[in-house]
């Protein structure tokens, strides 16, 4: 009959406009900024540096590989090797980048860096709100502000960080476990090659 | 049953203010300064109600599309009318060098005056008409005919192909429709026994029991309402026939060169536009400023007028929410091939009610035919379309 | 005769002459609703109520828009080559002065037929109602039957072309 689609879409935005002030799936509005739709774990925006412990430039795992930097495909990443080392995570000497630079106007959230890093040191940050008002040095981040620490990356990629940190844990026990068994070696070598100790009543 | 003294106060409170401020100026002003008072009144309080409107469209709209409106500005949004204004005010009035300067000012004018004058013969409520003409329907449809020729005048002076389209769209829309409109009119005045708006809506206020009289309570008035409400929507440039402003087809129609505060009366001229025939739509159909149960008549006359308009209104908005925009051809097909058809046997239906006398038979003949004759003519209405490459046999 | 008078006939004339002195076509029909619409102002100020707002609402809504479609859709609206005045205006203004002058002895005359001082009778819609289906029912029949014809033509140069098929 004519006009009786027009009456159930009257009755369906009938139910719409009542329903709205009633049920949350009739209203799906994000009252931004107030509210805010929580992130999905993997979501990620610009990288940042993964210190740990409590010393972010003790911490830093970046050996200033370059590696990254290579392969950025627009080239947003710029390093300076330092000319002196200092220990990494498992004691071993390693350089570590005097500067890294992000310019997060050009970074397009590729995420290439973080895939070809073999030292964990980059991952990605789920940060959004970062506009500002100077439009070259603001959106210029140096190795300061890029340095997050290890907690910070477990609360946001939790899944993620306990895998890294797995790795990498297994990694030390290696060492050490080589470390170890090296000392071990060394000790026997060094007990086998003590002279043997002089008899009594011997050699006249 | 009597309503006590308080209550009929309180219904003619706006006589009596008039009353008392007009009585400290000498007698003999008396007359011209009652006239003035109203129509600063009126000049007040309908865009006062429109910028109301301008905000409980957005916030309906945006509630039946699944979204809040605007909330921002003032609590829950209220005061966005108030930040609207002063954005049309300070906007730089930008009129097209090859236009026609004068026209081009004059047709924002003109149409907001033609529709000013249209609430003059509206009765909003128990003896509260600016003017109580004799022929006050008559006058209230010169007014509306002359929104047409503004729109016309609007679209042409823009040098704007796309606003002549829109405005020749527009006033081809409203001619076809306000034929509708007229003779929906007509069976009313044909019951009533008057052109005078304060005599149909007296006609109304009686009631039988507790229902009143109102005509949408009888077959030929509810379907003499329904197509009174399409011509309506039709003639004020509403969705579903809003072609000539649509956003996606004409830019903006004939108001595609208008910035500024011209815009902004274009805005308030097609809602008053909305208000007034809504005002009108209410005094033949839906009895007017009377009450809708004869228990409920100690409620303020004025207040009803003013609820029955709002709710008018909002089903304007909720039409504009739901239905898709129809094209051009569509629209004159269904004004001259159903709509007047309809109108005209409803003429005659209305004929049979009035000489059929009292009873229940001519309820039942009423409904019957009218039903009949929908059903049939929808179906008709409703075959499906064949297109083609058309030929004009005079024009070649 | 009062200001309100004078003042309406005013409007009506510089309508009127603004419709056939100005250039531009559309302009010449917009002078030309100010005319009717002066005119309409004057039968209300003689109380004709319905006479009014029916030229008002026929007039205005009906026939103006028709010229304003009919100078859009042909090519009225471009400018002439030859200038607006007619080589032959002296002929043409005689013409008119002799049709006003006819017109004007026919007004008086049958003004002069009238009574003075007598009281205007109050015509409501009621009345005009009543006369035109009792006395002036056989032209509103015919009336009736030229829109007819009208509306018949109108749909047929609108109508759609059966196709042939070869």
């Amino acid at each position: 009959m004519l006009g009786e689609g027009i009456l159930k879409g009257m009755a369906e935005t009938a139910r719409n406009f009542f329903g709205s002030y009633v049920s949350k799936e009739r209203l799906t509005t994000v009252e931004y900024p107030e509210e805010r739709i929580p992130t999905v774990e993997a979501a990620r925006v610009f990288p940042f540096l993964v210190y740990d412990g409590a010393d972010w430039e003790a911490g830093l795992r970046c050996v200033a590989c370059q590696i990254c930097e290579k392969e950025c495909p627009p080239k947003c990443i710029y390093i300076d090797k330092s000319k002196d080392k200092k220990p990494d995570y498992v004691g071993k000497q390693q350089f570590y980048p005097a500067r890294f630079d992000i310019d997060i106007s050009v970074c397009m959230s590729c995420q290439i860096c973080v895939e070809v890093c073999p030292f964990e040191a980059i991952k990605m940050d789920t940060e959004y709100e970062l506009a500002t008002d100077d439009r070259f040095g603001g959106l210029l981040y140096d190795r300061k502000q890029l340095a997050r620490s290890n907690e910070y990356y477990h609360s946001i990629h939790p899944t993620e960080a306990s895998e890294v940190d797995a790795r990498l844990g297994e990694e030390k026990a290696k060492v050490e476990a080589k470390a170890r068994a090296a000392a071990e070696a060394a000790a026997a070598k060094a007990a086998a090659a003590v002279p043997p100790a002089p008899t009594i009543g011997g050699g006249s | 049953m009597a309503t006590s003294p308080f209550f009929t106060d309180l219904d003619q409170i706006f006589i009596i203010l008039r009353d008392w401020l007009v009585g400290f100026l000498p007698a003999s002003w008396r007359p011209a300064a009652c006239v003035v008072l109203e129509v600063i009144i009126i000049i007040c309080v309908f865009p006062g109600l429109f910028a109301l409107t301008t905000v409980f469209e957005r916030k309906g709209l945006g509630r039946m599309q699944n979204r809040l409106g605007p909330n921002r500005v003032g609590p829950y949004g209220l005061f966005q009318p108030i930040a609207d204004g002063i954005k049309a005010l300070i906007k730089e009035d930008i009129v097209p060098f090859s236009a026609n300067a004068v026209v081009h000012f004059l047709a924002p004018l003109s149409l907001v005056v033609a529709v000013f004058m249209e609430f003059a013969v509206l009765p909003m409520g128990r003896n509260m008409v600016l003017v109580d003409l004799d022929a006050g329907l008559l006058f209230f449809f010169s007014m509306s005919v002359s929104t047409e020729l503004s729109v016309f005048m609007a679209g042409w002076s823009s040098r704007n192909k796309y606003s002549l389209l829109g405005a020749m769209r527009a006033v081809a829309q409203m001619i076809s429709y306000e034929v509708v409109l007229l003779l929906s009119s007509v069976s009313v005045v044909m019951i009533a026994g008057s052109l005078s708006l304060s005599t149909i809506v007296a006609a109304q206020s009686s009631y039988s029991g507790i229902f009143p009289h109102w005509y949408i309570f009888t077959p030929w008035g509810l379907a003499g309402f329904v197509m009174y409400a399409i011509a309506a929507t039709a003639e004020t440039n509403r969705s579903p026939f809003d072609l000539p402003e649509g956003e996606s087809e004409l830019v903006a129609g004939y108001h595609t060169e208008y910035s500024g505060f011209k815009f902004a009366l274009f805005f308030l001229g097609e809602y008053l536009a909305m208000f007034s025939i809504s005002g009108l739509g209410t005094t033949l159909f839906l009895g007017g400023w009377s009450a809708p149960l004869s228990f409920l008549t100690f409620i303020p006359s004025w207040i009803w007028f003013f609820s029955k308009v709002m709710l008018s209104i909002f089903v304007f908005i909720w039409m504009r929410g739901t239905l898709p925009r129809l094209r051009q051809d569509q629209l004159m097909n269904f004004a001259w091939k159903f709509c007047l058809p309809y109108t005209l046997l409803n003429l005659i239906v209305t004929a049979f009610w009035h000489f059929m006398g009292e009873g229940w038979m001519r309820w039942v003949v009423c409904t019957a035919i009218l039903a009949a004759i929908y059903v049939f003519m929808g179906r008709v209405e409703m075959r499906s379309e064949h297109f083609g490459p058309r030929r004009y046999r005079y024009a070649e | 005769m009062n200001v309100v008078f004078y003042l309406l006939a005013a409007i009506t004339l510089a309508g009127g002459l603004a419709a056939v002195l100005l250039k531009h076509l559309v302009h010449c029909a917009l002078a030309t609703t100010v005319a009717f619409a002066g005119l309409a102002l004057l039968f209300l100020q003689l109380d004709a109520q319905f006479a009014g707002f029916a030229q008002i609402l026929v007039y205005i809504g009906a026939v103006a828009i028709l010229i304003v479609f009919t100078i859009l859709l042909t090519r009225g609206s471009e400018l002439p080559k030859g200038g607006v005045f007619s080589r032959t205006w002296f002929v043409g203004l005689v013409i008119a002065a002799g049709v006003f002058a006819v017109l004007a002895w026919a007004v008086l005359e049958s003004v002069r037929g009238i009574p003075q001082q007598t009281a205007v009778p109050a015509v409501t819609v009621h009345d005009i109602g009543n006369a035109l289906v009792g006395r002036y029912v056989l032209p509103l029949e015919i009336v009736g039957l030229l829109l007819t014809a009208a509306t018949i033509g109108a749909v047929i140069v609108a109508m759609h072309e059966k196709e042939r098929r070869q």
